[in-house]
Order: structure tokens, then C-alpha cells, then sequence
């Protein structure tokens, strides 16, 4: 059947079961655009900005486990949407972007809107094509959801010059993908996960960490029957947050930098730590040398270069994360019956006295909001039943420290780019996929400005997402550096101007509420419930709050500081201009 | 260690830029590197000569392997293989005595004159780094003018199984 490029390209996203699309017309999609307008199978979703649009793809894939599907011009709209897939290349997330580019014969010539961007995401996407055959799209396009979707996951960009999608070609929907080069390895060597079980039944103090590809392996209910089957404590990387249930006994939080002092002894003191989709980054291991120092390491990834990149490993599993700990928990029934619970029972006492030594904590205060204050409350009140998306800086560290997340999927956070604005797009996309749930952005004065104005895609589609933001009228995680390593010499982390959230949220049609005392912060959370629409919360919160416990970069991790070793510090009061 | 690496690749365009780019992103070093088609054309043979320890040629195989495009990585270190690599070399001889000294040692090295000209000869040599190493050190005096080096290309030997 003879069919237009962009025919082919809707037929194609249409067969791959996908509804929703986020994107940025221009002049070189207008085919494309074109046959949007009255497609009942799809809808578009205008966002104001290409990065709120790839950011709200990849919210819809982290929450849904679904593909999410980014369209943009060419030239500016294609070097939008470089931030998004970086971010979404880093956390491993399958987006597909879909690129216009200018008529096959202008190529490399400088053409008006002209950008090479498949040169420019060579490196921040899975892989990328450029289509140069309007024949060649319907399998490109079916590759590209194969590539993003299996393995370890992640970004495909595909580039469709005009003419491509005026063209017309032969429609041939391949049922099958199939490419000789990429094969991605789910079944763990048999040999190496029986070495790991005996590993487990000899380790007196055992660690498991957690990471993101546990999430998008889907091996959760694994990862818990393991910890409960040998009593084993597991920390969640802050990509893996929701991966074991946050309130779980056995459960420590988050490790690194900003992790809880127990996560960190743990890992310290243990004799063995069993990685589960989690690569090393540098913000869980700090200083590389001393991490784990006295442990043997397993460690389980289907990204065959996570492992022994960045630390040492004695027994290295290659697979899809689910498949091997439901090897591994087979292994462990039928071979070694022990008596778990008496095996660890001294370790697991030790890690009880580390929390009641040291729990996540902030001092609460009557006449200013404490941020922390606000994340407890959103949680109290949501009953950890939210998709919490953050953006970044110590708005993130709090919402991973004092939110629970039981379920996975519930938390979606740049964790490997860090990308400030990410939040907000991100949340509109979650709730896009998840219309009844309650979604919840929580953000920073500083990043919910770097994508605010998605604030009309919100309000258009009528998606009820709320923004809680931390307002400390700083950029607050540069002044902590600037505070604790650069003799308080806050340079440019002041923000001056922060725009009135609430008048903005109205200008844009949508609800804002203010609150300046703790005793306000409830009201408000529930009265941003029960409203239809999006709302901005504006919590004017203590600006000189510190995200702690806290490792100085490139420090051990049992090395914290916990901000009150010095209670009284000389602080002369600066004042802060809060615009309201 | 020095290690001569063998990739199959799709011959397609971009493919020598997500290999090159492989290596410049993540800061391993490329000693030299050669591509051509194989008997397959659909399959370009590069050959990458690098350097690094253990854990960095670890990498590099892995995030080979990792690309869409590279059909198979082979390392040739712990393996017994030929390589070879070819230079044109181009030399200004001044006296009579010189010009028949070049000759006399592109004969020793196997080399051939592929080109001359009133004042110069261009030579080619085929062989290992070391042949061709000593033979451009013992052109050196008579004046190299020009200089072109292909790369190293490799092959695993067949091993002759004894009866
Ligand atoms: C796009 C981008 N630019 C810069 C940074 C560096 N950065 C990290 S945290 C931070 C401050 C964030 O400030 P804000 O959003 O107000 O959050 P807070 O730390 O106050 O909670 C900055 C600038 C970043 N992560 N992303």
C-alpha cells in the first residue's frame, strides 16, 4: 500500500499502541501536523517549549514503564530537545524523538533551520537515524521502539527530513525486528548467580543497593522476596527509590551523598553489597578507594559497561534484573535452607542502633516553614499515594529523603543529568498517563522557572497537576556549596527577582496559594487537592536550610557532616527580598 | 598495554563517528585507526590500535559492543595474529651514491618504488611497526619530503592443528 511519509509515520506510532504525543509544529513537520488535525488514533500535545515537551515524554515512560513520543521541528526545535534526551539517555529512560529536518537535497548545506542532530545527539542518544528513503521509515521507526524499549533503555532520536514525509512509499509493518548487531543479554550466567547465592549464605553483614534498573526491569516483588527470604537491608539509590518499599523495616533510604547515616555505615561495614541495576554513580560511592572497603561485591546490571566501571566487583552478573534475582531466589530455596533471620540478627541490630542514632532530621520551627516540614506534610497527607516528580537541587534531596515511596514508579527525578525544569514537564506527562492519580511536582524557586511556562500545557489539557515549591529565594542547593566550601561568598545564587507564583499561576488560568507559616501548610496542601486544576503552592520556607547529612564531594561516605556540629555559628542575618 | 582491536561495523554513514566519538566522549586514546569494506559490503572492518590498562581496554571492548552498530569486537592481544600496516614514503636522495643507497634498501625492506620523479622517489613498505619503524629511520638522513601512513590493519592467524 503506497502511503505519505507522515502517513506512514502516524500508521507506525498508531500500530505501537501509542495515544498521546508531545511536540512543537514548524515548518518542516507541517505534513505531519497536518494529518494530526483530524487523526482520532492520536493526540498531540502542545507543549510551550521542545524540552518540556521531551520532559514530559519521558515523565509519561517513567511513570507508565510505556514508550514516550516527543515530535519537533527542525534547526531550533531539534536543539531544544537536547537537555531532555541527555537527561532521559542518563536515567535510562525510552523516549523517541522525531526530528523534522530540512529536504533531503538542502542537507549540509546550511539551509534556513538547518541543524545536524543526529551529529549532535550521537552521544546523548541509544542511537539515532537519519531517514533518508520514505521506504525505510516504517522499519526505522519499528527499530527505533525495539532499541528504546529492550536492553537497557533508553533515547532513539529519528530525523525526517520534509521530503520524507511527503514522499510516497511502500507501507510494510515489519512484525519482527530484527538487527544481527544488538542483542541484549536477560539471562544471567547460571554459574555466576549460584556463586552470588553461596556469596549470600556465607556474608555475616550483607548490603543490597538498589537502582533504577530494578524499576525498569520490573523486578521489584523480586528484589523484596529476596531481602525478606535472607533478611538482607537494602538502600535505594535515588533512581531506585520505590524499587523496595520505603517504609519496609528493612529498608535504609537513599545511600551517598545526601543518603542517611545508616545507609552509608552499612554499606561501609559490610562484608557484602549486592548492586541490583544500580551503576556507581559518584554521588552514591564518593570517594571511589574507600567505598565498601571490606566487601565483597556482586553486582547485577543488563548494561554490560556499568559493570566494573566506576568500583571493583568479584562476581558480575549480566542480565535483565528481574530474571536474575528470580534465578537467584531458586537457587537460594532449593540449595541453602538457612535460618536467616538468626544469621543477620546481630547485623540487623547494628543497623537499628545506626538509625536510632542517627535518623533524617530537621528542626522544626513555629514561625518559619521548614522545607522539610512541607515534604512530611505532603506526604502525611497524600499517604505516600502520589507520583512525585522534583527538579533539582536540594528540593530533590528532601523530596527523596522525606517522602516513602512503597511503589515503583512513584517518584521521577533526574538523577543522572540533574536537570533543573525537569519536574514540571516530567509531572504533566506522569499525569497524562495516569489521569486519576494525584501528581506532584516538588520544586525549587530556582527550576520551576526553567520550565514554568508548561504551566499552559498544563492548564489547556486540563491536567491537575500541583507544584509544591520550596520558595527559598535562592538557588539553594549553590548557596549550601557556597556556605559550607566557599566562605559563604554567595556568588549570583541569589535570585533577587522571584516572580509572585501565585499571581503567576493565575495569569496563566490556573490556582496559586501562598503560605508563610508552618501552621498554614496543611490547609493549603489539601486545599490544592481538592482543586480541579493546576495549582502552584508557594511555600515561603526558611532559606537557610541545609540538605543533611551531607558527604563533601569525593569523601568517604561514612564521612558526614550533619549541620550541628557548630549549634551556634556566627551568622550575621542577611536579609532576604521576598517579592510578594 | 598496546592493544590492536578488530571491529566488525554496518557499513553505513555515521557509524566511524559513533566510534570515534565513542572514544573521544570518554577520553580513550586512538593510536590509529583503519576502515574499509569487507568481502560482506553491507560489513566495514576497523582496525583500532589503542592503549590503556586492563579496566580501560575492558571498557573499550564493552562500549564497542555496546553500539547499535557493531556487529563483533575481537581483541587481539592474548591471540596470535598478523598485522600489518603500509606507508608511502617520499625521498630526496641529493648525490648519485644516496639515490642508489635508497634502492638498495627499499630491495632489503621488500619495498617497491611506486613513483619517482627527477629528484625523488616515493617508496612503499608493507610490514609490522617495526619494520616499518626501522625502514623511516633509515630514511630519515637521505631527506623524507612526504609521509603517509595507512594504519595498522590485523588478522588472527588459523591455527594448523597437528596431526
Ligand atoms: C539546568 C541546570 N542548570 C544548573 C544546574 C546547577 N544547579 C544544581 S542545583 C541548583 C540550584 C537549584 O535551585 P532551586 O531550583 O531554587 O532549588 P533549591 O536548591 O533551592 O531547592 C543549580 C543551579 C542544574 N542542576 N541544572
Amino acid at each position: 500500500m503506497k502511503m505519505t511519509g507522515a502517513e506512514i509515520l502516524l500508521e507506525c506510532l498508531k500500530r505501537e499502541g501509542v495515544k498521546h504525543i508531545f511536540g512543537y509544529p514548524g515548518g518542516v513537520v507541517l505534513n505531519i501536523f497536518d494529518h494530526l488535525y483530524d487523526n482520532k488514533d492520536l493526540k498531540l500535545i502542545l507543549t510551550r517549549h521542545e524540552q518540556g515537551a521531551v520532559h514530559a515524554a519521558d515523565g509519561y515512560a517513567r511513570a507508565s514503564g510505556r514508550p514516550g513520543v516527543a515530535l519537533v521541528t527542525s534547526g531550533p526545535g531539534a536543539t531544544n530537545t537536547v537537555t531532555g534526551i541527555a537527561t532521559a539517555f542518563m536515567d535510562s529512560v525510552p523516549v523517541i524523538v522525531f526530528s523534522g529536518q530540512v529536504p533531503t537535497m538542502l542537507i549540509g548545506n546550511d539551509a534556513f533551520q538547518e541543524a545536524d542532530i543526529v551529529g549532535i545527539t550521537r552521544p546523548c542518544t541509544k542511537y539515532n537515524y537519519l531517514v533518508k528513503d520514505v521506504n525505510d521509515l516504517a522499519r526505522i521507526i519499528r527499530e527505533a521502539f525495539h532499541i528504546a524499549t529492550t536492553g537497557r533503555p533508553g533515547p532513539v532520536l529519528i530525523d525526517l527530513p520534509k521530503d520524507v514525509t511527503v514522499a510516497k512509499g511502500d507501507f510494510i509493518w515489519p512484525e519482527h525486528v530484527k538487527i544481527r548487531s544488538y542483542n541484549p543479554t536477560y539471562e544471567g550466567n547460571k554459574w555466576m548467580i549460584k556463586q552470588a547465592a553461596i556469596e549470600i549464605s556465607k556474608s555475616k553483614k550483607p548490603v543490597i543497593l538498589a537502582g533504577g534498573g530494578v524499576i525498569s526491569s520490573g523486578g521489584h516483588k523480586e528484589l523484596k522476596e529476596l531481602a525478606e527470604l535472607t533478611s538482607i537491608p537494602v538502600t535505594m539509590t535515588l533512581m531506585g527509590l520505590g524499587s523496595f518499599p520505603g517504609t519496609h523495616p528493612l529498608s535504609m533510604g537513599m545511600p551517598g551523598m545526601h543518603g542517611t547515616y545508616y545507609a552509608n555505615m552499612a554499606i561501609q561495614q559490610s562484608d557484602l553489597l549486592i548492586a541490583v541495576g544500580a551503576r556507581f554513580d559518584d554521588r552514591v560511592t564518593g570517594k571511589v578507594d574507600a567505598f565498601a572497603p571490606d566487601a565483597r561485591i556482586v553486582h547485577i546490571d543488563i548494561d554490560p559497561t556499568s559493570i566494573r566501571k566506576n568500583v571493583r566487583v568479584d562476581i558480575p552478573i549480566v542480565g535483565d534484573v528481574k530474571l536474575v534475582l528470580r534465578e537467584m531466589l531458586k537457587v537460594l530455596k532449593e540449595d541453602v535452607k538457612e535460618q536467616w533471620e538468626q544469621v543477620r540478627k546481630a547485623w540487623l541490630k547494628q543497623i537499628n542502633a545506626w538509625k536510632k542514632e542517627r535518623p533524617l532530621s530537621y528542626k522544626y520551627d513555629e514561625n518559619v516553614i521548614k522545607p522539610q516540614f512541607v515534604v512530611e506534610k505532603l506526604y502525611e497527607i497524600t499517604k505516600g499515594d502520589a507520583i512525585i516528580t522534583t527538579e533539582v537541587g536540594q528540593n530533590q534531596m528532601w523530596a527523596a529523603q522525606f517522602y516513602k515511596y512503597d511503589k515503583p514508579r512513584t517518584l521521577l527525578s533526574s538523577g543522572g543529568l540533574g536537570t533543573m525544569g525537569y519536574g514540571f514537564p516530567a509531572a504533566i506527562g506522569a499525569q497524562l498517563a495516569f489521569p486519576d492519580r494525584l501528581v506532584i511536582d516538588i520544586a525549587g524557586d530556582g527550576s520551576i522557572q526553567m520550565n514554568i511556562q508548561e504551566l499552559a500545557t498544563a492548564v489547556i489539557n486540563k491536567l491537575p497537576v500541583k507544584v509544591a515549591i520550596l520558595n527559598n529565594h535562592y538557588l539553594g542547593m549553590v548557596r549550601q556549596w557556597q556556605e559550607l566550601f566557599f566562605k559563604e561568598r554567595y556568588s549570583y545564587s541569589n535570585l533577587d527577582v522571584v516572580p509572585d507564583f501565585v499571581k503567576v499561576a493565575e495569569a496563566y488560568g490556573a490556582k496559586g496559594f501562598r503560605a508563610t507559616k508552618p501552621g498554614e501548610v496543611e490547609g493549603i496542601i489539601r486545599e490544592a487537592i481538592k482543586t480541579k486544576g493546576p495549582v502552584f503552592m508557594d511555600f515561603i520556607v526558611d532559606w537557610k536550610e541545609k540538605v543533611f547529612p551531607m558527604v563533601s564531594a569525593g569523601a568517604p561516605i561514612d564521612q558526614m557532616i550533619f549541620g550541628d556540629e557548630k549549634k551556634e555559628e556566627k551568622k550575621k542575618e542577611e536579609k532576604v527580598r521576598i517579592v510578594t | 598495554m598496546r592493544h590492536t582491536i578488530s571491529v566488525l561495523v554496518e557499513n553505513k554513514f555515521g557509524v566511524l563517528s559513533r566510534v570515534s566519538g565513542l572514544f573521544s566522549g570518554r577520553g580513550f586514546n586512538i593510536e590509529s585507526l583503519s576502515v574499509g569494506e569487507t568481502i560482506d559490503p553491507k560489513i566495514s572492518l576497523m582496525t583500532i590500535v589503542t592503549s590503556g590498562d586492563d579496566l580501560i581496554i575492558e571498557q573499550i571492548t564493552k562500549q564497542l559492543n555496546k553500539l547499535i552498530d557493531v556487529v563483533k569486537v575481537v581483541d587481539f592481544m592474548d591471540m596470535d595474529h598478523v598485522e600489518r600496516e603500509m606507508i608511502l614514503v617520499k625521498v630526496a636522495p641529493d648525490k648519485r651514491e644516496n639515490k642508489e643507497e635508497v634502492l638498495r634498501l627499499a630491495e632489503i625492506f621488500r619495498g617497491r618504488v611506486v613513483d619517482s620523479g627527477p629528484t625523488t622517489y616515493t617508496i612503499e613498505i608493507t610490514g609490522d611497526e617495526k619494520k616499518i619503524e626501522a625502514f623511516v629511520e633509515l630514511m630519515k638522513p637521505f631527506g623524507i619530503k612526504e609521509f603517509a601512513r595507512t594504519g595498522k590493519v590485523a588478522i588472527a592467524r588459523e591455527g594448523i592443528k597437528k596431526k
